[in-house]
């Protein structure tokens, strides 16, 4: 082949007179150096930027209206904080260095050196350290969200299919599963400032019940009972979405969790109570005690 | 696409073959052999190029579909309208389904992982620890044609009734194992099940054949810890894809027996899905959440190991200096690949497995991130004192660093168990990862591409349009996904067909549509590299064998390299790193130079 008769070093300069050593690439010009340093020093301000101004267009973590939640979005801003500052620190280093080492910059030979034994183990032991700690620090609030779960019976039955919520609440005699439970789809009411405990489940496939203000997120498994519980903090009303996805018609799958005072609960539980008997009585059947 | 792989010899007699006109000197058997059916490790490492260059480009035009949706959801969809005449020009939500999914599993399992460990292994290993040829070439043409059922299956169940597959990338039963759950979820899903099959198939003969390659057939002189770090990455992931892989081709054949057969491995008693029961039940859905992701973790491992290790050495030949810290460098891509077994659970802190063993996988996933920091530090301390020549290749490699920071750090997010809760199945992991594999991994990958270029082809790439095309793949690419972290701190889900009707997330449609614009701005810029690829390929500027003045091995084989690669067995006198050793007149001792008087006081000096 042609090739097989090149210089084997084509690309490389050789020895000039007086000098100790060549470069092995020719010289870029300074100031593609710097802009290349400065598109890349754009990184962490920009990246900053977009962090900071997002929350005043309302592009932030939506309103928290849990107990818990308090503690995921404390968890959230200590580690936006942390990673924010290794994020700052090494895209600024690595832009001044683009800066400093341009090979257009000096005629200096680069530094020989093959690694540092002190550095690699400080650099080992802190990120150790620090997500020892990260990891340890954060235990305590999962286990409130995910393990700690309160000794109450399940306040209501959230059975997901494609594409619903179905949740039936026990009735009267607070016991799911008997003939006095009340039936809804897609919107679940919940006393304020109560724990609230969801026997979550699933008739078909996957589904995920996400709560983003509650900051609740649990598959539903079908063939599995997960317990979800929560305590809600401010009335109102929020977005129940599916995060799992669950076919087709997995965007629309949308529910409402309505957060209220005792009194509106139990009035509208009652509501909810005397339509469904009013639907089951039959002409002939016994009737059954007015609600309230 | 394949019969265009082969590598351009720039001399008058045999450009002739790029034109078609082969014939006259060449019997077809004889073309046939040497191009398509080759055993030689570059023509098979240049065809999975090809190949996987054209399934990026497909799977590129599915992420535009899906962005469209996404920015602009119900309107009618430019250009591709025609297709959606019955829904009057708009996209069905089960399209779009199978668009995401069949978006992600094209750019895995057709893009990423054959083109690192396909292309740039094959082209590479050889060549690299001074070999002629890898040690089963019939086995290494084998791996490159098991793609191709794997490319027919993904490719035909576009057209199947129903469509292609609609149930994730994580094909998650009892969706993907009931055949009535949703459109796609017939033939379609059938077919990808059997597509990945041969893609683990494909995956583990160049697996086999890579370690094999890489214990037995180095170059005199080539110890271990004389090999290039792209070769170690290259190494490892071998390994982990050998460990890891018959895990999850084990479970796609149970959930196609159960999808089959009725065999109902994932899906629990009784279930009705649809109207229709589904399967024989018994079975348990997190089962196979737990056997693909013990495949599928190590797998985003395998999808960015070799880029760092090809990182690693443009960096240093760029930076013109040694790697900073080489032991903890190949320490740290071992730790990485070992953790990368025991953190699958991570990916299902919310799945319903129990919250007790999701503490174990956390610490463990807080742990994988100190290689990862090792890592990154080391290649701050490679281009720090060095001469960094700012060249196409050089600054791909350099974003590489600076975008696996950001999807490093978003990652520790999700490690932490309590914040996933919150931020699960929203854009911030579709922010993560696509930091870790496009901006990562892809960005890798065209750095390489400049790099080996002149090796491949014997011709350089345009340096003006390569880094023209790197500021606007950067500057997009970045538009485009650095948003994505604001829109998961929303709580804004992946998945939806449109999630504009809450009212949570009502707000976020103009962030969206600018995300979008940049992610049609990231696909035009690729038009230049195809360009200039081609171009590049007959018109470029010819390369020498060692254009970069680099040091490793294949630097000395003729660009390029013809059968059997090297002009005679390489001899192999010290690591892949010594560029700048003081007292040498030229800056760059290739490992293949005889022994240097100043080298010995110069390391001595160097470790202290």
């Amino acid at each position: 082949m042609e090739n097989d008769k090149r210089d084997r070093d084509a690309g490389s300069g050789g020895n000039l007179p007086g000098e100790a050593w060549t470069d092995g690439l020719p010289k870029g010009r300074r100031w593609s150096g710097i802009a290349w340093s400065i598109l890349f020093l754009l990184v962490p301000v920009l990246g900053a930027a977009t962090f900071i101004v997002a929350p005043y267009y309302d592009h932030w973590l939506p309103k928290d209206v849990s107990v818990h939640g308090k503690a995921i979005d404390g968890l959230f801003y200590f580690i936006l904080v942390l990673t924010g500052v290794v994020f700052l620190a090494t895209e600024l280093i690595l832009f001044w260095f683009m800066w400093k080492y341009d090979a257009a910059a000096s005629s200096k030979p680069a530094t020989y050196i093959q690694g540092s034994h002190t550095l690699e183990v400080v650099w080992t032991i802190i990120p150790a350290a620090t997500m020892l700690f990260l990891a340890i620090y954060q235990m305590n609030t999962w286990a409130d969200v995910k393990m700690r779960r309160p000794r109450i019976a399940p306040s209501a039955e959230v059975v997901a299919r494609q594409f619903e919520w179905r949740i039936r609440y026990p009735g009267r005699d607070e016991t799911l599963g008997t003939k006095d439970d009340l039936f809804v789809v897609n919107d679940l009411h919940v006393p304020v400032d109560e724990d609230f405990l969801v026997q979550l489940k699933s008739m078909d496939v996957l589904h995920s019940f996400f709560l983003p203000n509650l900051r609740i997120k649990q598959d539903a498994v079908p063939g599995m009972k997960q317990p979800v519980w929560f305590k809600a903090t401010e009335p109102g009303t929020y977005d129940i979405v599916c995060a799992e996805v669950c076919g087709w018609g997995h965007y629309k799958m949308k529910g409402r969790v309505t957060v209220e005072s005792r009194a509106d609960f139990d009035r509208w539980l009652a509501r909810v109570e005397a339509e469904q008997d009013a639907t089951q009585r039959g002409p002939d059947e016994i009737p059954v005690a007015a609600a309230d | 696409m394949s019969t265009v792989t082969q590598p351009h010899v720039p001399s008058k007699a045999t450009a002739q073959h790029d034109h078609g006109s082969a014939h006259g000197s060449m019997s077809l058997s004889t073309f046939l052999s040497t191009y398509v059916f080759s055993k030689d490790h570059k023509v098979i490492g240049l065809q999975f190029l090809f190949s996987t260059l054209v399934w990026f480009l497909i799977g590129g035009l599915l992420a535009l579909a899906v962005r469209w949706q996404v920015a602009w959801p119900w309107s009618d969809v430019p250009v591709l309208g025609k297709l959606f005449a019955q829904q009057g020009g708009q996209m069905a939500p089960e399209f779009y389904t199978m668009l995401f999914t069949m978006h992600a599993s094209v750019m895995i399992f057709l893009v990423i992982i054959p083109i690192l460990a396909g292309a740039f292994g094959n082209f590479l290993i050889p060549l690299m620890i001074g070999a002629d040829d890898m040690a089963f070439p019939t086995l290494n043409m084998l791996s490159y044609w098991f793609m191709w059922p794997a490319f027919f299956f993904f490719g035909a169940s576009f057209f199947v009734e129903g469509g292609a597959a609609a149930g994730g990338w994580t094909s998650y039963p009892p969706l993907s194992t009931s055949t009535v759950s949703a459109p796609g979820s017939g033939m379609g899903q059938t077919l990808w099940l059997l597509g990945l099959t041969m893609v683990g198939v494909s995956s583990m003969l160049g697996s086999v054949n890579y370690m094999t390659t890489i214990i037995l057939m180095r170059a005199p002189g080539m110890t271990m810890f004389r090999l290039p770090m792209t070769i170690w990455a290259m190494f490892i992931t071998a390994i982990l894809q050998a460990f890891a892989l018959p895990v999850l081709t084990a479970a796609g054949f149970m959930q196609l027996t159960d999808r089959l057969l009725g065999t109902g491995f994932f899906s629990p008693e009784g279930n009705v899905i649809n109207n229709a029961i589904s399967g024989a039940g018994g079975g348990q859905p997190i089962l196979w959440q737990h056997l693909f992701w013990f495949y599928s973790h190590p797998a985003v491992y395998i999808m960015i190991l070799p880029a760092m290790g090809m990182v690693s050495d443009i960096l240093t030949t760029f930076a013109r200096k040694p790697l900073f810290g080489y032991r903890p460098m190949v320490y740290s891509i071992a730790g990485i690949a070992g953790l990368g077994f025991i953190v699958w659970g991570h990916h299902m802190f919310v799945s319903g497995m129990n919250p007790a063993l999701g503490i174990t996988f956390m610490v463990a996933t807080m742990m994988i991130a100190l290689p990862s920091a090792v890592k990154t530090f080391n290649w701050l301390g490679t281009i720090w004192g060095g001469r960094i020549h700012y060249t196409a290749a050089m600054l791909f490699a350099i974003s590489f660093v600076s975008m696996f920071i950001i999807g490093g750090l978003s990652g520790i997010f999700m490690a932490a168990t309590p914040v996933d809760i919150f931020i699960h199945d929203t854009y911030f992991i579709v922010a993560h990862f696509h930091y870790v594999l496009f901006a990562g991994t892809a960005m890798g990958v065209w750095a390489g591409i400049y790099y080996w270029f002149p090796k491949m082809f014997g011709r350089t790439m345009n340096e003006f349009w390569g880094k023209v095309h790197f500021f606007l793949t950067f500057s997009f690419l970045n538009g485009t996904f650095f948003t994505m972290h604001i829109l998961g701190a929303v709580g804004f889900p992946r998945r939806l067909a449109d999630a504009y009707h809450y009212e949570t997330f009502h707000h976020l449609q103009p962030l969206n549509a600018f995300m979008t614009w940049c992610a049609i701005g990231m696909v035009a810029s690729q038009i230049i590299f195809v360009i200039n690829f081609f171009w590049s390929m007959f018109q470029g500027p010819i390369a020498g064998r060692n254009p970069w003045s680099a040091n490793t091995l294949e630097w000395t084989a003729p660009s390029p390299p013809g059968h059997g690669n090297f002009d005679f067995q390489p001899v192999v006198y010290r690591g892949p790193y010594e560029y700048s050793v003081p007292g040498c007149e030229k800056d760059h001792l290739m490992q293949t130079d005889p022994p240097h008087p100043a080298e010995a006081a110069a390391a001595a000096a160097a470790h202290a």
